[in-house]
């Protein structure tokens, strides 16, 4: 599903990707771990097309096809999602209506007429109510005035509308307490099919307790310094990131 | 100088025979009213950008142009179909002169006048005249005095005390010329008495040919009288509209507005409300929507003059191309006016390098107990939330275009008339850039 090989990117000439592979194949789930600074965000922004970063070497395989050369739109359309760290609001626009053009640019993309306006009605009432959202923000602006947690469950709310084939988690569990870090991560497991696949980056073991991983990955100083199964994760909140950023170092 | 002198002579030529004409038909006192104005006019001159209140609004095309008074064309009523509201008392106005053939009137309440001022200045002459230019001054503004100069004909309402009207009622002001370009007149005034109840859409719109709008609105609200005002600006791009609307208010009346402008060659309207009684609640609100080489000024003055009076002042522009727009707001509140509460707000949304705009809230308080804000914005699309739009499918235009509708749509979403929120909003749709 995603190859990356050899990724290098830099943010205004600084390094911060430094050759990074990595192949999630699909029903998957890979975790990347890491001390802040070590590069997690680059990487989920790099791959869903932030023009903030300059791609210096390497490249991105996403079915097959070079993600690195699709505009954002393209990939989102493909099935390829960022849930963001830090969601953005939108003033004056209701999230049901920018929903309903996410999925509608999507099936334009793949030949399918637009969605039945009863159907997408329905659709979006029965998945909010799955995050514990209230059915009003339907109808609210998106992301205006809603708390930490409300805009991260939106954010998952969003993903099971659109049903993406790759799901980038971006410290999705920041700023959650423990009862929305439950409702989200049993979203996501609602979502986990054994064809769909996700690269959950977090900071914290805390979120692979609910959303175990097949994969994690320890990333530092811009490189993959270990690989390992879900165990891995246990490990390190055991022992911090202090002997891999050593590891780094030397 | 010889210039603006020529010019001066240029819009005065058609007065006196139009005075002429007219001596036969009107009373003593409003030929007297369009002498004074249109003396005052000779005196003032077209403004020049020396003048604080016109430092950026160059009217200097309108010098060099030459209109002919604008005669009342036929227009059919297919021509008007797309600007017409259903569900409202319709009056439809043809170069400012009343087209009865156009307009449709439903049963209206007793205690309601509806109609054309030309008609009222014979058959109610005690009801016009109290009111007839007692509220727009033309001492200071050479646009209010052409237009009193050449008053002839507008929409006229009057409404007793205590007499609601449900529908809302357009008055709608067709702008339309042939080869010669053309000016006219529309003055019209709407007084509402005590306890009073009415919704009322000015729109003005431009069918063909090269024309200036030179429009007056007198309104007055009485005690604990409550009016909707919209006003709808829609002239062809090559127009000059030149508006004043003064507003006097009355002891607990309520008065809100929305200005909707789509520009033009030059379209500029001054708003002036007088709060001079307590427990006024005044709210002026306005979008303008400007692109290519458009002009569009927003001039607005709020009088706190006696306690507790409230203004809330909302004024958005989107700009595009390399038009320009002025919002400049003025909040006077007078040593009495005190427990004034007054809040000010002029955000733009430039959606090109080449667009500007003037911004110039300014408060002027004298009272010393009162609740004042004031403030003004001028940004670009937020970088981060297209690239959020983007990341869920949208692609950077449709990105653009829902985040730029998404600035004004608040502002739209407060209109109550529904027929004119849907329309606006697809006025709104159709004007984005693709």
């Amino acid at each position: 599903m995603l190859e990356i090989k050899n990724l290098h990117a830099t943010v205004d000439d600084r390094e911060i990707l430094k050759g990074i592979s990595l192949t999630i194949n699909p029903g998957e789930v890979h975790a990347i771990m890491g001390p802040n600074g070590s590069g997690k965000s680059t990487l989920a922004g790099v791959l869903s097309g932030r023009d903030l970063y300059a791609v210096t070497e390497g490249e991105v395989l996403y079915e097959g096809k070079n993600l690195l050369e699709m505009p954002p739109e393209e990939r989102a359309q493909e099935g390829l999602l960022l849930s963001f760290q830090y969601p953005v609001e939108i003033p004056g626009v209701s999230n049901i209506y920018f929903l309903k053009a996410a999925l509608n640019a999507k099936r334009k993309h793949h030949g399918e007429p637009e969605m039945d306006a009863m159907d997408f009605l329905l659709l979006v009432k029965d998945k909010i109510k799955k995050v514990n959202l209230d059915e009003a923000m339907l109808h609210r602006s998106v992301n205006e005035g809603f708390s930490g947690g409300e805009k991260k469950r939106n954010e998952v709310f969003h993903l099971s509308v659109l049903e993406p084939k790759l799901a980038i988690l971006d410290e999705t569990d920041s700023g959650l307490d423990i009862d929305a870090l439950r409702v989200v991560a049993d979203n996501i497991n609602a979502l986990r099919d054994g064809k769909r696949s996700f690269l959950v980056i977090t900071h914290y073991q805390r979120l692979l307790e609910y959303i175990v991983p097949d994969y994690v990955h320890v990333l530092v100083d811009g490189r993959i310094v270990r690989s390992g199964g879900k165990e891995l994760a246990l490990e390190l909140e055991q022992t911090g990131y202090k002997f891999e950023q050593e590891a780094a170092r030397a | 100088m010889t210039q603006a002198i020529a010019n001066k002579v240029d819009y005065l030529q058609a007065f006196e025979p139009f005075n002429q004409q007219r001596s036969a038909i009107d009373s003593a006192s409003l030929q007297s009213l369009r002498q004074r104005a249109a003396q005052r006019f000779q005196a003032l001159g077209l403004p020049n950008r020396r003048l604080e209140a016109w430092k950026y609004t160059d009217v200097s095309l309108l010098a060099r142009s030459s209109f002919e008074r604008a005669l009342p064309l036929s227009v059919s009523p297919e021509a008007i179909q797309p600007f017409v509201y259903d569900g409202c008392h319709q009056l439809v106005f043809v170069n400012g002169y009343w087209a009865p053939e156009l307009s449709r009137v439903e049963t209206l309440p007793a205690g309601c006048i509806l109609g054309s001022l030309a008609e009222a200045l014979q058959e109610h002459p005690d009801l016009v005249e109290p009111y007839l230019g007692k509220g727009a001054s033309f001492e200071d503004h050479a646009f209010t005095a052409l237009n009193t100069a050449f008053l002839e004909d507008g929409a006229f309402l009057y409404l007793l005390p205590g007499t609601v009207i449900e529908k809302p009622i357009h008055l709608l002001f067709i702008s339309t010329a042939k080869d010669q370009a053309t000016v006219s007149y529309p003055r019209n005034l709407l007084v509402a008495k005590a306890h009073s109840q009415a919704t009322i859409i000015e729109s003005y719109i431009g069918l063909e040919g090269s024309y200036f709008t030179c429009p007056v609105t007198e309104m007055v609200a009485d005690e604990n009288a409550v009016i909707d005002h919209y006003k709808i600006q829609r002239e062809q791009l090559k127009a000059f509209h030149l508006a004043t609307m003064q507003v006097q208010l009355g002891r607990n009346s309520s008065f809100s507005s929305l200005s909707i402008a789509l520009g033009g060659a030059l379209a500029r309207t001054d708003l002036h409300a007088n709060l001079d009684a307590e427990g006024i609640d005044c709210t002026l609100n306005g979008l303008y929507l400007v692109k290519d080489n458009q002009r569009v000024d927003h001039h607005i003055h709020v009088d706190h003059r006696k306690p507790h009076g409230t203004s809330r002042q909302l004024f958005k522009g989107l700009l595009d191309g390399t038009s320009q727009a002025v919002f400049s707001g003025k909040v006077y509140v007078h040593p009495k006016a005190q427990k004034t509460d007054a809040q000010q707000s002029n955000r733009n949304l430039l959606l090109s390098d080449d667009a500007l705009v003037h911004t110039n809230p300014q408060l002027e308080i004298f009272a010393d107990d009162v609740k004042c804000s004031h403030g003004a914005t001028v940004g670009q699309l937020d970088k981060e939330a297209i690239f959020y739009l983007r990341s869920r499918g949208l692609d950077e235009v449709a990105a653009r275009r829902l985040l730029t509708y998404g600035f004004a749509s608040d502002v739209l979403e407060q209109i109550k008339i529904s027929a004119v929120r849907d329309h606006l909003e697809q006025l709104l749709s159709t004007w984005l850039p693709a």
